[in-house]
């Protein structure tokens, strides 16, 4: 059936599924036919022919809300999200998951800049490549650890000024050093997780690089094996060890740089 | 009535905005209708203060000849740099620019071209001997700063500006590019912040056959425009992008640097990179940090430049500005946002974002030449030359 009004654009299936065929539509009426749909008490919301409207997903709440989305979404997907899943099957471009607090972003392609910026909850899965500063300023929130896993590798500032939360860089398919420039530097809480070795001497002198124990591997295991299934990899392979650890040296690395005090 | 000239004071422009480059490396050309989508995907980027485009090939007819385009804001201010350019050149056709009156684009200039090239007796051969272009640059000069209300936009051969106050989809409707074709073309939205929207202003930023479009912020302007100075450029407009053009026309016309060192004066290595490189690289690089410390940009920035031979990609070198690339067959395009590329081919063959401060160049091929565009191992390249 068609949806009256504004929403005329979305299209009920028989599957329960709302469809909505975005093609040239502005974002602003995209995500209002979003936001009407979950609010008529839609669970799953198909977007076909997405090209560059930004904003979707933004604020969303519920945990059982799906939106799938076919096509390149634009900048700034899933941001402040609360609850809900979006899974793209193409690639992102910059700055999803934006202090996002809650819910999943998963990616089937690559992602540009700015991923999981200041995040405090819930998990971006990226299957390939990602930008520049994936991870900065991300905190976690009281109970709540934001998990992010890259499958591929990433652009320079990975994980800077990270305050809480989880990262894991897979460094699939790749060659070459997954990592640039500035990686973990002003890091004073979380962790990062590397299943490749690489030569740390050369990043950031504010922490330290250590094997991953079996606290951190049984950690590591449920969102590994999610991840596994989400993109159809083989689970034995993604968690075989060894993977490595990084966290901050000092919960507050340029305490020293204004005042005179140490700690 | 607007005026061109003397109106602001300002002291540089920040802008962000959105940008895209499309190129077919055996020449062919097409109209403006795929840039102009392109570009219409990013208007949100833009407030409609700024849009411009420039396209190489659009003149095969005059290739040989400086093509002028010129912006008045009266009949005084026209009547008094035609009497320049009748002293100074043999000007072999003139005529206005075509325009279609949109109701988007409401209040324009006198927008004229000339075909010419400057007289082999001209005045200033009694006590100098320059060469055509340096005579074409110092008159860009002179008129932009000293004729009153007269803007030269576009002095190249065989290209040209295209450029005003609007969004860019209303920009090239109000030029009609879609009767234009070109083998290259960039485009701009712009988003002034810090300096009004004119259409002086407005992207790209032109002399002789060099383009640029620019979303950031020169924050080494002043550097940069006292470097200028001391090789007599004249920096009329008061809009950072424009130190980027004439930089560059010092650095590969003037100083013989070939592009991608060029680029990497503009971007250079940092120096905790220099000293990781082999002795002669780090000689080379050293050299040209010391040598053109003054023409370092700083700030955020991503660049499309132009020019006969090809089209350039840069960030800034911890990239604070997007810029994506993909390729289909004889196409490159370059977009500040992925989408953009998409809109106008759905399916490139690859699409991949330049590493901080190492330019992508897409250099042009004859015609006739086998080789396609290579995309083997693009994401591990350091730096990307197409050709």
């Amino acid at each position: 059936m068609n949806m009256d009004g504004d929403a005329k654009r979305g299209v009920m299936t028989a599957g329960g599924t709302i469809v909505i065929d975005a093609k040239e539509m502005h974002y602003k009426e995209l995500n209002k036919i979003i936001r009407e749909s979950i609010l008529s008490g839609a669970k799953n919301v198909l977007l076909e022919n997405v090209n560059g409207q930004y904003y979707i997903g933004d604020g969303i709440k519920g945990d059982d809300i799906t939106i799938t989305v076919n096509g390149v979404p634009g900048n700034d997907l899933g941001v402040f999200m609360d609850g809900p899943s979006i899974i793209v099957n193409n690639n992102v471009q910059d700055n999803i998951g934006n202090t996002m607090n809650a819910g999943k972003i998963t990616v089937n392609g690559d992602a540009g800049d700015v991923i999981g910026y200041g995040m405090r909850g819930g998990r971006i899965y990226i299957r390939g490549n990602a930008g520049y500063r994936i991870g900065i300023h991300m905190k976690g929130y009281n109970e709540q650890i934001p998990v992010i896993i890259i499958g591929g590798k990433v652009g320079s500032f990975f994980g800077e000024y990270m305050a809480g939360g989880v990262m894991v860089l897979l460094g699939l398919d790749n060659s070459e050093e997954s990592v640039g420039e500035y990686f973990g530097v002003g890091m004073h809480g979380g962790a990062i997780y590397l299943k490749q070795k690489i030569d740390f001497s050369k990043y950031s002198k504010e922490v330290e690089f250590l094997e991953a124990n079996d606290v951190d591997m049984s950690f590591l295991k449920k969102y590994l094996l999610e991840y596994a299934k989400d993109f159809n990899l083989s689970s034995e392979e993604l968690i075989r060890g060894p993977f490595y650890k990084i966290v901050p040296s000092s919960a507050r690395p340029y305490a020293h740089l204004y005042t005179s005090a140490a700690f | 009535m607007l005026r061109l000239k003397n109106n602001f004071s300002i002291e540089h422009d920040i802008a962000g905005c959105g940008l895209c480059g499309i190129i077919n490396i055996k020449k062919i050309r097409t109209n403006g209708e795929d840039i102009k989508k392109a570009i219409a995907l990013e208007h949100d980027r833009g407030n409609g203060l700024g849009g411009g485009f420039a396209v190489y090939g659009c003149y095969p007819e005059y290739s040989e000849l400086y093509a002028f385009h010129v912006m008045y804001d009266d009949l005084v201010a026209k009547e008094a740099t035609e009497e320049y350019f009748k002293n100074n050149f043999v000007i072999e056709k003139q005529e206005s620019i075509p325009i279609f009156k949109t109701s988007k684009i409401n209040d324009h200039p006198i927008l004229q071209r000339y075909f010419m090239k400057p007289k082999s007796d001209r005045e200033d051969r009694l006590f100098s001997e320059l060469k055509d272009d340096d005579f074409v640059v110092k008159s860009v000069m002179l008129i932009n700063s000293d004729y009153d209300g007269a803007y030269v936009f576009s002095s190249g051969k065989n290209m040209g500006a295209f450029k005003g106050v609007g969004y860019p989809e209303d920009i090239a409707d109000f030029y009609m590019l879609d009767n234009v074709e070109g083998y290259m073309w960039t485009a701009h939205n712009r988003f002034p912040t810090n300096t009004p929207g004119w259409w002086g202003g407005a992207h790209p930023f032109t002399l002789l056959d060099w383009s640029i479009v620019h979303n950031g912020e020169i924050s080494s302007y002043g550097i940069n425009k006292r470097y200028l100075e001391m090789f007599k450029y004249n920096l009329a407009l008061k809009t950072d992008t424009e130190v980027i053009a004439y930089i560059l026309d010092l650095l590969i016309r003037k100083h013989g640097l070939p592009v991608e060192m060029a680029m990497n004066v503009l971007a250079a290595p940092f120096y905790q990179t220099i000293d990781k490189m082999e002795p002669e690289q780090k000689e080379l690089y050293t050299a040209l940090r010391q040598i053109y410390g003054s023409a370092l940009l700083n700030g955020p920035f991503a660049i499309i430049f132009g020019y006969p031979d090809g089209m350039v990609a840069l960030n800034d070198r911890i990239k604070l500005r997007p810029l994506v690339a993909g390729t289909k067959g004889d196409f490159t395009y370059i977009a500040s946002e992925e989408a953009s590329i998409r809109e106008i081919c759905s399916s490139p063959d690859v699409v991949w974002s330049p590493k901080a401060g190492e330019p992508i160049i897409i250099k042009t091929v004859k015609t006739n030449a086998k080789t396609a565009i290579n995309t083997e191992n693009i994401s591990q390249k350091q730096r990307l030359i197409i050709s």
